[in-house]
């Protein structure tokens, strides 16, 4: 799966809103995984709105970067910003524990 | 026309040697190569250890490359472990013959929030191994990821197919689990592992750790089902493969010199059987120890090794005592002839008692042993266990053709002949010593109870211990031998 950036708008300097960098881990199209990348696609829509940036890295292709990141659960999902770095593994498909999980402050 | 029987071909595993000094012994030959061997003990008992030297051997000595999946320590910590062995994991990282992933794994950071696998796991097991062509693998320890994740249905499901792509890759690999309650390992590892599996055991007894081996399955190979003893010290593990009991050793016709001719002349004049286990006992002071000396001094004298177990007196102890009785055995202790290995019973267990003499046996390649007493070994624990373990160690020296002297204090008041641990029936030749006072001149005696296979004197002599060294006087003619009281422990007096 190639790189995909979903809109991205600069925040203002003044602006409140957080911006979130996320990195979800997959391991080739496995049923997981693309639904993984579903359901967080929806997650982001729903509450952040466009201020989230996220990275989907195969490691079937690059598996050296499972390392820096402690992955060993696939899909594994990496909020990097904003700190602190959190982790979540699974699917996804449990909306309340993505929430949770990644501390998402609703955007209003 | 009889029919041929139809031949059965005995297919024997592929072994990988682990190295380990005596557990290759014990396995016939190592782990089951291309296969999973479980090892699993409670914690401190070395598995990681064990595993750790199973994979630098393997790449240092047998040309294996190893891959180690860490779910314990952080790596400075690993470091500093293996270091102390004197391993250098940074130089076999660079000269990609190891390679250690450290896996975290935080109960508290993750959040699980549906289906996944531990593909992330396979992933990096594969990237490691393919970056150094890896033969061997350690996974220590596994049982980690049931204390970090909660589906252990699918982390059952998982490791089996973490097992399974392991045999698959042909890769030999060590798994650690940690002991269960009820069950070999708390997470039931051993349901997957069929090959081979190693319980390692941590006792601590009135304050004396022993450690033990069992090798509980081993599939394709007949394996003891004993405990042995190991020890772990400064070069790591080391197992004592020493527990059966065959007696199967050979028995030699050499003799070798008791170290005073006058003895010598009473058994055959040659002396001791080489091989053979002599044990000397006597109350104090009646010149067991010097007897001893004079033995190692003579054998030294010869050009042979003497390996000197001192459990009572300090080496330069030893030395001065016999300087004063003319045995003069620095020299060979300066031509490396002579060694001394001295340290109290109670220090460590009897367990790791017969692992270091027998380790020591193995470095120094005597062909001499003198282990001077063997009374405070009875201190340690109960006779019987003090008897078994000298049958285990004079089945050993028997096997390797060492002949052993053994001395013993017997107390005052107790019949001669009544040894503390019963051990005489281990020994194939028994000198007694006592003092007496006839017509109150105090005078030292001596004589061969016993001595399996020759035709031996057994009239007392008078023992003379002078500047001038051991000699052997007159035959007494005053002397009474010591009758038994028949009892539990004691002997009976020979015919």
């Amino acid at each position: 799966m190639k790189k995909s950036s979903a809109r991205k708008r600069r925040p203002a300097k003044s602006s409140r809103r957080a911006f979130y960098r996320l990195r979800l881990y997959i391991a080739g199209q496995t049923p997981n995984s693309i639904a993984a990348i579903a359901n967080l696609k929806k997650i982001c829509e729903d509450k952040l709105r466009g201020k989230y940036n996220i990275e989907v890295v195969d490691l079937l292709e690059k598996p050296q970067l499972a390392k820096g990141d402690q992955i060993i659960a696939i899909p594994t999902l990496v909020r990097r910003l904003p700190p602190p770095v959190k982790k979540i593994i699974g699917n996804l498909s449990k909306t309340e524990s993505v929430i949770v999980g990644l501390d998402l402050q609703p955007v209003r | 026309m009889p029919r041929a029987r139809p031949k059965v071909v005995r297919l024997s595993l592929a072994k990988a040697p682990t190295g380990i000094q005596g557990l290759d012994e014990v396995t016939g030959g190592g782990l089951p190569k291309g296969r999973v061997t479980l090892v699993c003990g409670s914690a401190g008992c070395g598995k990681s250890l064990l595993a750790m030297e199973f994979l630098v051997h393997g790449a240092v000595q047998y040309g294996e490359p190893g891959v180690c999946m860490d779910f314990e320590e952080t790596e400075e910590k690993l470091r500093a472990n293996v270091a102390s062995l004197g391993f250098d994991l940074r130089a076999l990282a660079k000269h990609k013959k190891l390679l250690v992933d450290f896996v975290s794994i935080e109960r508290n950071e993750i959040a699980e929030t549906g289906e996944y696998n531990l593909d992330g796991l396979f992933i990096r097991l594969a990237h490691a191994v393919k970056a150094i062509k890896a033969k061997r693998v350690v996974l220590d320890s596994i049982e980690a990821l049931f204390a970090g994740l909660t589906d252990s249905t699918m982390l059952r499901a998982e490791l089996r197919r973490l097992f399974h792509w392991l045999e698959d890759h042909k890769l030999t690999a060590v798994v650690t689990g940690e002991a269960g309650e009820h069950t070999l390992t708390r997470h039931g590892l051993e349901e997957y592992i069929a090959d081979c599996v190693i319980a390692l055991d941590h006792r601590v007894t009135e304050q004396i750790s022993t450690r033990r081996l069992r090798v509980i399955k081993y599939r394709g190979t007949s394996h003891g089902t004993d405990e042995y003893p190991f020890l772990i010290d400064r070069e790591g593990i080391s197992v004592v493969p020493i527990t059966s009991l065959a007696l199967a050793h050979q028995a030699s016709t050499d003799r070798v010199s008791t170290g005073i001719p006058a003895l010598d002349e009473m058994m055959e004049g040659k002396g001791f059987f080489r091989g053979s286990s002599v044990l000397v006992s006597g109350t104090s002071g009646t010149g067991k120890s010097s007897l001893a000396a004079n033995f190692a001094r003579a054998a030294c004298a010869r050009g042979e090794v003497c390996l000197y177990f001192a459990f009572e007196e300090s080496p330069s102890q030893i030395l001065r005592n016999m300087r004063s009785v003319g045995l003069h055995l620095e020299p060979s202790v300066k031509k490396r002839l002579l060694h001394f290995h001295a340290m109290r019973p109670t220090s460590i267990g009897l367990e790791a008692h017969l692992a270091a003499v027998h380790k020591l046996i193995e470095k120094v390649r005597p062909s001499v042993v003198v282990i001077d007493p063997i009374t405070n070994l009875v201190s340690i624990s109960g006779t019987y266990d003090v008897k078994s373990m000298l049958m285990r160690l004079v089945d050993f020296l028997k096997v390797e053709q060492i002949t052993s002297m053994f001395t013993n204090l017997t107390f005052a008041g107790d019949p001669q002949e009544r040894t503390a641990a019963a051990v005489s029936s281990l020994m194939d030749t028994w000198i007694v010593l006592r003092d007496s006072k006839p017509n109150g001149r105090p005078r030292r005696e001596l004589y061969v109870l016993k001595s399996r296979g020759m035709a031996h004197s057994r009239e007392p002599r008078e023992l003379i211990v002078s500047e001038r060294g051991l000699e052997l006087g007159n035959v007494l003619r005053d002397h009474t031998l010591a009758t038994t009281v028949a009892g539990p422990g004691s002997v009976a007096p020979a015919e």
